[in-house]
Parts: C-alpha cells; sequence; structure tokens
C-alpha cells in the first residue's frame, strides 16, 4: 500500500494501481473518454489530466497512466489541471462538433466551442483514442481495424479503406467507441459495419437473429465449440 | 496478369531476406518500394501473411511514412525542395518549370510513366539552393535553363534504351 494525499484528503491504494482509479475510489469524479475496462490505457484523449506534486515540484500527467506512489500530493481541480481540461475539451470540440457525448461533456464541464478553433466537418465523431483498435487487438484478436495516414489526415478504418475479410461483425468496437462514431446496423439477418455487411446467425431455440455466423465461425475455430452449440443463443443456452 | 506475379515473387524474396522478423516491417516495405518505386496493394498484403503482421498494421506503417508511396510512381522521381531557403531563391518559379515541361502537378506521375514530381520541404542542402533531387542525383542552384537541359538529357537516355 502507498499514502498520497488527493485534494487534501489522505489516501491509501495498492501500490500497482493508476491514479485514477484511487481517485474515483475516493469518491472524486475525473472526466475520461478513452478509459475503457476492456481495452489497455492510453492517454490518448487526456481528460483525466491531474496536478502531481513531488517535493517542490508540480506537474501534469494523465492520471490513468499514472501510477500510485507513496508520498504523491494530487490536486485533480487546481486551476491548472481545469484550464488544460478545459483546452482539451475545446480542441476536441472543435474536432468533433456534432458529437452528442462531447456536447453533453462540455456543459458538464462548462466549456463552450471557441471561435479561434475553426471547427472540422470531416471528421465526424472520432477522437482517434484508439480504442476500437485496441479492442479488436486484445480482446477479439483480429486487427481488423486501423488508426491511418497521420497528422490532421489521419483516420480510423479497415486496411486500404476496403471491406476487410479479417473482420468478424462482433461489434466491439462500437461497444467501447465512447463517442459512437463507428456505425453498426442490425435488421433482421443483416448487420452493416465498416461497409461491410454480415449474415447474422438464428438461434436454433428461439429463432432471433443474434450474432454473426463470422463471428460464431471464428470462436469455434478459436475454442473448438461447434457450430450447433455456438448456434443457440446465449438467452437459450 | 504476369505484373502482379512478379510482384508477388519478387516480395516473397524481399520478406525471405529479412528472415520474417516482425520488427523488419519498414525495412521489408523499404526495399519493397525501391523494386517498385511504390507499396502495390498485393505486395502489402503478401507482407501481411508472410510476416504474420496483421493487414491494418502493414497498412497503418505504409500510411504513416511520407517516404511510402501508396500509388505507382515514375522511373524517376523529381523532388522539388520547397523549404524556407530554397523557396527564398526561387523554387517556385522551378516548380513551375517542371510543371510546364512535364504537363503534370506534384504528386502526379505523367503519361508514360517516365517523372513523378514530387515536394519536400528540406533536403539538407539549402547553401545549394534551390535544390531539386532527380532520384538520388542532387542537382544545386537551379534554374529555369538548367530545368530544359536534364529533363532533355533525361528524356533522350530514355530514348536509347
Amino acid at each position: 500500500m502507498v499514502n498520497m494525499i488527493i485534494d487534501g484528503k489522505n489516501v491509501s491504494a495498492p501500490k500497482d494501481s493508476m491514479l485514477l482509479e484511487v481517485i474515483r475510489g475516493a469518491g472524486i469524479s475525473v472526466p475520461t473518454l478513452c478509459a475503457h475496462e476492456s481495452v489497455s490505457r492510453s492517454g490518448a484523449c487526456r481528460l483525466c489530466v491531474v496536478e502531481i506534486k513531488k517535493g517542490n515540484r508540480t506537474r501534469i500527467v494523465t492520471s490513468c497512466l499514472y501510477g500510485a506512489e507513496e508520498g504523491l500530493i494530487v490536486n485533480t481541480k487546481s486551476d491548472r489541471v481545469l484550464n488544460v481540461r478545459r483546452l482539451v475539451m475545446e480542441l476536441l470540440l472543435a474536432r468533433c462538433p456534432e458529437s452528442e457525448v462531447l456536447q453533453n461533456l462540455a456543459k458538464e464541464m462548462g466549456v463552450e466551442a471557441q471561435t479561434r478553433f475553426v471547427a472540422d466537418s470531416d471528421k465526424g465523431k472520432c477522437i482517434l483514442c484508439r480504442s476500437c483498435v485496441r479492442v479488436c487487438e486484445e480482446v477479439v484478436g483480429v486487427s481488423a481495424i486501423g488508426l491511418f495516414a497521420r497528422g490532421s489526415r489521419k483516420t480510423v478504418g479497415t486496411p486500404f479503406m476496403e471491406q476487410s475479410d479479417a473482420c468478424i461483425g462482433c461489434g466491439a468496437c462500437v461497444y467501447v467507441c465512447p463517442t459512437n462514431h463507428i456505425v453498426m446496423i442490425s435488421t433482421g439477418d443483416k448487420r452493416k459495419i465498416w461497409g461491410r455487411k454480415f449474415k447474422m446467425q438464428d438461434c436454433s431455440k428461439c429463432g432471433k437473429f443474434f450474432a454473426p455466423v463470422d463471428q460464431l465461425k471464428f470462436i469455434s475455430k478459436k475454442t473448438g465449440t461447434s457450430m450447433e452449440d455456438l448456434s443457440v443463443c446465449t438467452e437459450c443456452r | 496478369m504476369k505484373k502482379t506475379a512478379n510482384y508477388a515473387a519478387k516480395t516473397r524474396e524481399i520478406v525471405k531476406k529479412h528472415g520474417g522478423d516482425k520488427g523488419a516491417l519498414i525495412a521489408v516495405l523499404q526495399d519493397i518500394q525501391e523494386a517498385f518505386n511504390y507499396l502495390p496493394k498485393g505486395a502489402m498484403i503478401t507482407v501481411s501473411t508472410m510476416m504474420g503482421i496483421p493487414a491494418s498494421r502493414v497498412y497503418e506503417v505504409a500510411t504513416f511514412y511520407n517516404a511510402f508511396s501508396l500509388n505507382p510512381r515514375g522511373k524517376h522521381i523529381v523532388k522539388i525542395c520547397v523549404g524556407t531557403a530554397c523557396h527564398v531563391r526561387g523554387a517556385s518559379a522551378i516548380l513551375d518549370k517542371f510543371e510546364q515541361k512535364l504537363l503534370i502537378k506534384p504528386g502526379e506521375t505523367n503519361q508514360d510513366q517516365k517523372f513523378t514530381l514530387e515536394l519536400v520541404n528540406c533536403v539538407g542542402a539549402c547553401a545549394l539552393g534551390p535544390v531539386v533531387v532527380i532520384d538520388t542525383e542532387y542537382h544545386g542552384q537551379m534554374t529555369i535553363n538548367k530545368v530544359d537541359k536534364i529533363i532533355n538529357e533525361m528524356n533522350k537516355e530514355g530514348a536509347q534504351q
């Protein structure tokens, strides 16, 4: 265990924990977009910044990636922290003006869109946090999507921006996307995601379409479970 | 059709040369680009399957670096420096001249697939400005007259071959 002072309160935490969990565990809220329980941390959204003090020096760190340390003094609401967070939020808003998630979060934080940051119109709702790419690689294990090009032209997509054979249509990327940028449409026995149509499997007991056939095939191959067993939806199993 | 087969064979050869180490991806892509003057899609897919790297990762690397081109390029690549020093010394006039002479804009390849025009922001030879790099050869203190001379000479070489 390590002891720290967070916003004037004495807090102790397990040695290998990250500041974000410790702060939230102490009942203090920190805004985040890219921190998701299913994916590894990347510090991409930059909203979780806090000010830490070690000795005489203070600095700004992303709390989701900074490990708990003995004697650390953490300030989650100093002027410096709030300024950084406000600027980050203003830039996110300028990138994705139509994102409702960002609009609501900005309102909560009292941040307004700034005229000095010209709003983008071609970026959709993507903040380039890479959560979808991570979940596809780390959890699903197919690495069907990536972030391509760089700088202002950087975009999320499938290789060569074409329909991907690697994608199994599971929708994990949709699930982790903090801003609902990725669109998945499921209608009847069809599901459309990343520009590709997937055929859905109907449950052999209740007849409900519950998962893409490609996903079940992938699971079957990976776990050795037969397709017959997998053709029953989770509710009927 | 024959061309695709050539790509695949050459790509396999290049990947094998690097011993299948995943860390060699950039070196592999560089060699492929050297062989074909750009990264053909088929070659990137071959690299992906042979090296066991997801196609998305290969495409990420290929699109990240400006040194890689995903579009077919001509036999000769003309890089015109438009960095500060060259700009001040009149790079824009040189660029205009190349555009007129080759009938292409920066980033394009002319019809006979001989020349590709590219802009670069500095080649580290500012004292020679305005600089034009054609393939690996540096042409310093460029003038409009020199452009004519160089292109005509290169066209002559091509005709003799």
